[in-house]
């Protein structure tokens, strides 16, 4: 089933964390596997990489800490051999890293590299996305990666009911466009030429780091928008090129978009005011951050819409 | 037998060993009743608690005329009410609201989630804004009235009962109806009347495009009074002019029917 949301802000910021968990907890029903965030704050000149280096299901064996801080020392030295000058190194959970550094080269050689230590996995990659994720509900990832405390502009979440994949990590949305800075994407639904699109994609150079379908959705919206289309006209395309059901949530540093397949399977509830646009795959969400009696619709097949922030 | 597991990781709600969530609940009793009425705020309360409470006091109190403040989006609500009744709700209902009744009238203040009023036997829903996809799929009787728009698939396999709709409706509206009427003031999506096999769409607006084997047909005076009636008796604005849709039967399966089942199909 899944459930997703997202919420922007249109000029100022908000509590964008503690809200996202708000409605990803009000609709835990609709995931119980993993919950994921993708948080946009302040942009900074700086960029942010949010990494893991184990998977909560993986063996503790003895030397499991120290195996990982040797990682993370890796992690560093591969970062500082590509010319990035680290500001900040710091551990969000047993296995989970944010690190900040300032980075002038190409992104994908960088996240290669890292990638390449052993168990190191790049969540995300850019100077205001920070993607969190974990097993669990809302208000356990929350907990563990301090989340009530992010302000920023605009977010996405996902709550995950493991179906064609794994329940991990790299099972759990969202996902980074990887290589591309600042791009992210949440989806509900299944696609079905899959398997085409990432042998389309991987010909063009790119990876990808799981084996769900809803990776190619980020990764083939970053290659259109680096190719030159806006962000609403490569969702429209999608409209085309993807196959199956499936209501999806792009993020990029200043935007938010949403799209529907033509036969509107899969829920979407949409509320905009004149300061910010909540959505959610259920109004329970929307009303979990809104406390007053609002006026919402779901957005019919084949719509696609984006907003600023 | 009373068996209870430790609660679900997703819900923290105690559940049984079918699936029942919160077994041992009972109704909160918070209602205050005035002769054959009753109102009660559902704020802080699980659906189970609102149902509980709402059928305590049509079941058990006798009150004929209940108010809900409150509902908070949530789901399920005003489920299988099997008893002549009218409900105010004063807000806002998420999935599967007043599905499977037979026999209440009531108006919901709000919107609705997916599947309002499914398989509802008879009574009237009024809700005053918008709707989610598959309203009212597979209603048997009854009026189902939305002044807002609806999304898609709306009246999938009716069976009878008239659904009305203020607003535009999405894709696959009314596919696979088998009986009943939908009147839908504004547009329609594509698909609409896909794979019919009885039953009158009446669209007052623009139709995207027809389903498989739905075909436009003549409006007869009886159709106009048909709409008249229910428009009179909802107070809403008729448009200009209706588009008439039904079943052409042309499918392979109409064809492959022995002449007595063909006789009774058509």
């Amino acid at each position: 089933m899944c459930g997703i949301a997202g919420i922007i802000y249109k000029g100022q910021t908000g509590d964008v964390g503690r809200e996202m968990t708000r409605m990803l907890q009000a609709m835990r029903h609709r995931g119980p596997d993993s919950t994921g965030y993708a948080l946009y704050g302040e942009t900074s000149d700086l960029l942010i990489m949010r990494f893991a280096l184990a998977d909560p299901t993986d063996h503790r064996d003895f030397d499991f800490s120290e195996r990982l801080e040797r990682n993370r020392r890796k992690v560093e030295s591969r970062l500082a051999k590509l010319g990035a000058t680290i500001d900040r190194v710091q551990g969000e959970s047993d296995y989970a890293y944010r690190a900040t550094f300032r980075y002038d080269g190409e992104l994908k050689p960088l996240a290669d590299f890292v990638e390449d230590v052993p168990g190191a996995e790049v969540l995300s990659l850019g100077h205001s996305l920070e993607i969190i994720k974990d097993l669990g509900d809302a208000r356990t990832v929350s907990q563990q990666y301090r989340l009530d405390d992010f302000r920023g502009t605009h977010a996405i979440g996902h709550v995950r009911m493991a179906t064609e994949s794994d329940v991990d990590i790299a099972g759990a949305h969202p996902y980074w466009a990887y290589p591309f800075s600042d791009v992210a994407v949440v989806h509900n639904g299944q696609l079905t030429n899959y398997h085409q699109w990432r042998r389309r994609l991987e010909r063009l150079g790119h990876r990808f780091q799981s084996e769900c379908d809803s990776e190619i959705i980020a990764v083939y919206i970053a290659q259109l928008m680096s190719d030159g289309l806006s962000l609403e006209t490569a969702m429209k395309q999608s409209l085309d090129d993807l196959d199956g059901v499936f209501t999806y949530l792009v993020v990029t540093k200043n935007q938010l978009g949403v799209a529907k397949d033509e036969m509107a399977a899969k829920p979407l509830v949409l509320y905009e005011a004149d300061d910010m646009v909540a959505l959610a795959s259920e109004e329970v969400a929307i009303r979990a951050v809104v406390n007053r009696e609002i006026d919402t619709y779901d957005p019919y097949e084949r719509e696609v819409l984006v907003w600023n922030r | 037998m009373t068996e209870t597991t430790s609660p679900p990781a997703a819900t923290g709600r105690r559940v049984d060993h079918r699936g029942l969530a919160e077994p041992d609940a009972q109704a909160p009793k918070i209602a205050t009743i005035t002769g054959q009425s009753a109102e009660f705020d559902a704020a802080g309360l699980t659906p189970r608690l609102i149902n509980l409470e709402l059928r305590r006091l049509l079941y058990v109190e006798g009150v004929t005329e209940v108010t809900i403040h409150n509902p908070g989006a949530q789901h399920s609500i005003a489920v299988g009410l099997l008893i002549r009744c009218r409900i105010r709700i004063e807000g806002s209902l998420g999935y599967f609201g007043c599905g499977l009744v037979d026999g209440p009238e009531i108006h919901i203040a709000g919107r609705v989630g997916w599947s309002v009023a499914e398989n509802m036997m008879s009574g009237v829903i009024v809700i005053d804004k918008n709707a989610g996809s598959l309203t009212g799929a597979a209603l048997r009787g009854g009026d189902l009235v939305v002044r807002g728009h609806v999304g898609a698939r709306t009246g999938i396999d009716q069976k009878g009962g008239t659904i009305i709709v203020g607003g535009n409706t999405g894709s696959m509206t009314g596919f696979m109806m088998q009986r009943g009427r939908q009147i839908i003031c504004g547009d329609a999506g594509p698909g609409l009347g896909d794979s019919m096999y009885d039953g009158v769409i009446y669209v007052g607006g623009k139709v995207a495009a027809l389903g498989v084997d739905c075909v436009e047909a003549e409006m007869t005076p009886e159709d106009d009074e048909f709409i008249d009636r229910k428009f009179g008796i909802y107070r809403m604005q008729r448009p200009e002019r209706f588009g008439k849709f039904v079943c052409g039967k042309k499918l392979w399966n109409y064809d492959n029917l022995e002449p007595n089942e063909r006789k009774l199909v058509l």
